[in-house]
């Protein structure tokens, strides 16, 4: 008798809040996992390599194959040779190959494929460029004043307003005078100006696809986040049917982001040499390349004035956000809504006026990476308030739990929160954990020439795509019966390492009363499973983890109206349906909850259905001579409305609080002249075992109504918000030092130091 | 050139120039994907493999260095049938993410626990230090490591 048939038949406790052994850990354990590289060769397979611009503009004059160079076994691609030369993303103005711009460093112009890896790598260097350097414009401020035009009429990617209270004004000059003398009416005010960097993903498998092409069309197997966006471009690129587009989803060895949407330009240069060669192509990336090439977290400069009153209440905020986009827009516009809507904190403002722009830039596309603009403008309010505090002679934490934002609130947006508030739990608990207001209390403790600090931040972020975003996107699961009373999850949702395919037969078990092993998981391909929309912005648990319970439930209702029509058990009457009916299959579309409103007009409404919130808490010791930072722990209490599997959840709140410890501390790309430094694991330093401190992490479960398995809500991107802050406020606890600019590196914070001393 | 060695306990024969990478070895005419790349280098230490019983980047020693030498690699911890205990534990404790640093990173836990059947939290976390992971910020593989050495020695000492 299977487990299907035992299971479904007697009650058993749920799996869900449960840690069972993650599905594909037996796989990833053992090296049995197969990651695109690990793929086997098919017959005839060629190599692929990528030639690129060394400068960051120019016009691209010509390109001269070296004639003393035998080339006759090397697949040659140049813009010339495409119908369609642009990579489809939310605009299609980035080429696939550069044809007469060079547009930014590493820029794409050229693609070559040899069967022969050590050969493909000369004629690289055999591939003459003709170039005429440009002045370069690299920095945000000087595009956005349009000292030379390089993006559009304007260098302006996209532009966005919030307002709100006194500042709701049509007018935009009258609206920035109703926020100013707001402002100016307050008791205190304070300005600042924050800054944050570039950071890389740094996935530690690079990105790799493998392309090939027969009378189905064309076939990708990758490394990527979302199958359906590599799908999309390739459909664009080559003016291809849907059903002639195949994408699958290899064991993908981390995202974060940075396969969101860099594999479609991957995907799309290994499908033409493919189609050019008639053979397969691999390309794998090497690390340089993949840190010279690929896309970054945006770079961004906040400014922001604010008026509280004397006894600390927050009443009128004014941000102005510069976006550093790179060459191309990408989705530049979706980082900049983010970072704009969550610009004002986990605060109640009165009024407030948020200006968001992103400009282009000549330095490679910046793109998505875990938390999407959220931790740049979470990284000025955190220490714009901590400054607050300064003013008010108040401990930070407490202002902040005086203006934290409660159920019946109302947000920058205009949105009113119904519920799912778990703020002032987490706040509690991570103080509470880390003795804060007992280490706070006293001076800090400098033993020698170690000094000791604690700091804290406290933050929101938005589960799902942004206002009507799920509307439009409707994203889809099916659920399959198969033979045995088992079910298999068809869904675009890609496992990452997050555990997404554990998660989701946890949900799809416990919906029908099956067992885990009677729940299969299709491999993520187009060719089968339906566009779920992408594995991004939070929202696979929470959007498509509560499609699959919808769709698995009705699977098993069908399967027990027949058991009740005519008898047997759960197994017996599984496969009689299935006999009769041949193809018993649920495919359930996404429904945001009615009351959700949102005009993408006016920036107003219900930004998103519900929010996850955090405190974080970091320890650190400064070498006073030195100015080293080093963590000594670590604490979140973090609300997940319910945690499906505590240790998966908990092991992403540890990964993303390391990422976010990584950018605050070491973590930094440095350019010169466009080129970047530093493109290599020995020179962009990313915290090792023993960088990294230790994690003590509290899970706050304030359920979401509309959340799966009893009311999940979104966890991937808010741990990367608030380490950062966290960190700066402890240095300044231990040093004095408050430093307004990312990354804390020693030469910075000395600089500092000295200005103040000075 | 022909080069001998032992790998995963067996004696096995590869005729290569001698300065290929012992990672390119293992991937191809070995047929063992296991050991991962991910810098090429000696930075990530995703293809940690064992060298006479001392972890090393496979991407920085030659075959022709391995000659009469014993190499094992994360397909040598577990049998076909069922896990190693400490493969387990990164099952069970949430030390396996995305899986890609996950081969190198028992490779050099199992070297630890080796030479230091008990070790403190900082000797993993120092002996883990050559390996670079992304998705879980250390603790659970440190959590996963300390679970191992404690059922290994409960279970008295065998692997």
């Amino acid at each position: 008798m299977t487990t299907a048939a035992q299971n479904a038949s007697s009650a058993r406790p749920p799996f869900i809040g449960t840690n069972v052994p993650r599905t594909d850990g037996a796989s990833k354990v053992t090296g049995r996992a197969a990651y695109v590289d690990d793929l086997p060769r098919e017959p005839g397979e060629l190599f692929g390599a990528t030639v690129r611009s060394p400068v960051p503009r120019a016009r691209l004059r010509g390109i001269t194959l070296d004639p003393a160079f035998d080339w006759s076994d090397v697949t040659v691609v140049r813009a010339s040779d495409l119908a369609v030369n642009e990579v489809q993303c939310i605009s299609a103005e980035q080429p696939i190959l550069a044809a007469d711009q060079i547009r930014h460093a590493y820029e794409p112009v050229a693609l070559l494929a040899c069967a022969d890896k050590r050969k493909l790598a000369q004629a690289v260097r055999a591939v003459k460029l003709d170039l005429e350097p440009l002045t370069p414009v690299l920095d945000p401020e000087q595009s956005l004043a349009k000292v030379d035009v390089i993006w559009g009429d304007d260098n302006v990617h996209k532009r966005f307003s919030i307002t709100k209270g006194r500042a709701d004004l049509p007018d935009p000059a009258a609206s920035a005078a109703a926020i100013d003398a707001a402002i100016a009416n307050c008791e205190v005010v304070v300005r600042g100006r924050y800054t944050t960097h570039h950071q890389e993903q740094l996935y530690i498998e690079p990105q790799g696809v493998i392309a090939r092409w027969d009378d189905k069309g064309v076939h990708v197997t990758g490394s990527l986040q979302c199958p359906y966006y590599v799908h999309k471009a390739l459909l664009h690129g080559f003016e291809l049917a849907a059903d002639r587009v195949h994408v699958t989803q290899a064991v993908t060895g981390g995202g974060f982001g940075g396969k969101e949407e860099y594999p479609s330009v991957i995907a799309l240069h290994a499908a033409l040499l493919a189609q050019k060669s008639g053979k397969p192509v691999r390309m794998i990336y090497d690390r340089k390349e993949d840190i010279e090439a690929t896309t970054k977290r945006h770079p961004a400069i906040c400014e922001i004035v604010s008026g509280c009153d004397r006894d600390g209440t927050l009443r009128a905020l004014s941000i102005r956000i510069l976006m550093d986009g790179g060459a191309y827009m990408t989705l530049t516009p979706v980082v900049l809504s983010r970072g704009a809507l969550h610009a004002a904190g986990v605060y109640r403002w009165d009024d407030v006026r948020i200006d968001a722009i992103a400009v282009a830039t000549n330095t490679p596309p910046n793109g998505a990476f875990r938390g999407f603009g959220a931790p740049q403008t979470i990284w000025a309010i955190e220490r714009h308030l901590d400054r607050v505090a300064q003013e008010l002679g108040r401990d930070p934490m407490d202002l902040k739990a005086q203006n934290m934002l409660r159920e019946g609130d109302t947000t920058a947006t205009g949105q009113i929160l119904r519920g799912s508030v778990g703020v002032a739990e987490c706040l509690e608990k991570a103080l509470a954990a880390s003795e804060y207001h007992e280490k706070r209390k006293n001076p800090p403790a400098v033993r020698g020439r170690v000094a000791r600090g604690i700091g804290a931040s406290v933050f929101m972020h938005g589960a799902g795509f942004t206002g009507s975003g799920e509307k439009h996107l409707k994203g889809r699961v099916a659920v399959d019966l198969l033979p045995g009373g088992r079910l298999r999850i068809r869904t675009a949702s890609t496992d990452i390492g997050q555990g997404t395919e554990t998660v989701f037969r946890q949900i799809a078990a416990d919906a029908t009363g099956l067992h885990l092993a009677d729940i299969d998981f299709a491999v993520p391909s187009t060719s089968y499973v339906p566009d779920s929309g992408p594995t991004v912005a939070s929202r696979t648990v929470m959007v498509v983890g509560g499609i699959v319970e919808r769709a698995a439930r009705e699977v098993a209702a069908r399967v027990r109206a027949e058991q009740e029509a005519g008898g047997g058990d759960f197994v017996t009457a599984a496969d009689r349906l299935l006999t009769k009916e041949r193809e018993v299959t649920a495919l359930v579309q996404y429904e945001h909850p009615g009351w959700v409103a949102w005009d993408d007009g006016t920036y107003k409404g219900d930004a998103y259905p519900v929010y996850g919130y955090a405190c974080d808490v970091a320890e650190v010791e400064v070498d006073l001579d030195t100015l080293e930072v080093t963590v000594t722990g670590f604490w979140s209490a973090t609300d997940v409305g319910k945690a499906i599997h505590p240790v998966m959840c908990k092991g992403q709140i540890e990964g993303g609080s390391l990422q976010a410890i990584g950018w605050a501390l070491w973590e930094d790309v440095v350019w010169k002249n466009g080129l970047i430094q530093n493109p290599r694991m020995t020179n962009y330093i990313i915290p090792t075992a023993l960088d990294a401190p230790p994690m003590h992490v509290d899970l706050v479960e304030a359920p979401y109504a509309y959340g799966p398995g009893g009311g999940a809500k979104g966890v991937g991107e808010l741990p990367m918000d608030g380490g950062a802050p966290a960190i700066a406020a402890a240095v300044e606890h231990a040093t004095g030092i408050f430093a307004r600019d990312l990354p804390l590196l020693p030469e910075k914070l000395l600089e500092l130091q000295t200005t103040r001393k000075g | 050139m022909k080069i001998t060695l032992t790998l995963n306990g067996l004696s096995r024969e590869v005729d290569l120039p001698p300065l290929v990478r012992l990672l390119d070895a293992l991937r191809g005419p070995l047929g063992l994907p296991g050991t991962k790349e991910g810098c090429g280098e000696g930075e990530c230490g995703s293809c940690t493999v064992l060298l006479d019983g001392a972890p090393v980047n496979a991407c920085l020693v030659s075959i022709g260095q391995c000659e009469g030498r014993a190499v094992t690699t994360v397909e040598g911890l577990s049998d076909a049938t069922h896990l190693g205990p400490l493969a387990r534990c990164f099952v069970d404790h949430g030390g396996a993410q995305c899986g890609i640093c996950t081969p190198g990173m028992l490779i050099s836990a199992e070297a630890l626990l080796a030479r230091r059947p008990e070790p403190s939290d900082e000797e993993i976390r120092e002996a883990i230090a050559g390996n670079l992971c992304r998705c879980t910020g250390y603790q659970r593989i440190v959590d996963s490591i300390r679970e191992a050495s404690r059922e290994r020695r409960q279970a008295g000492g065998a692997s």
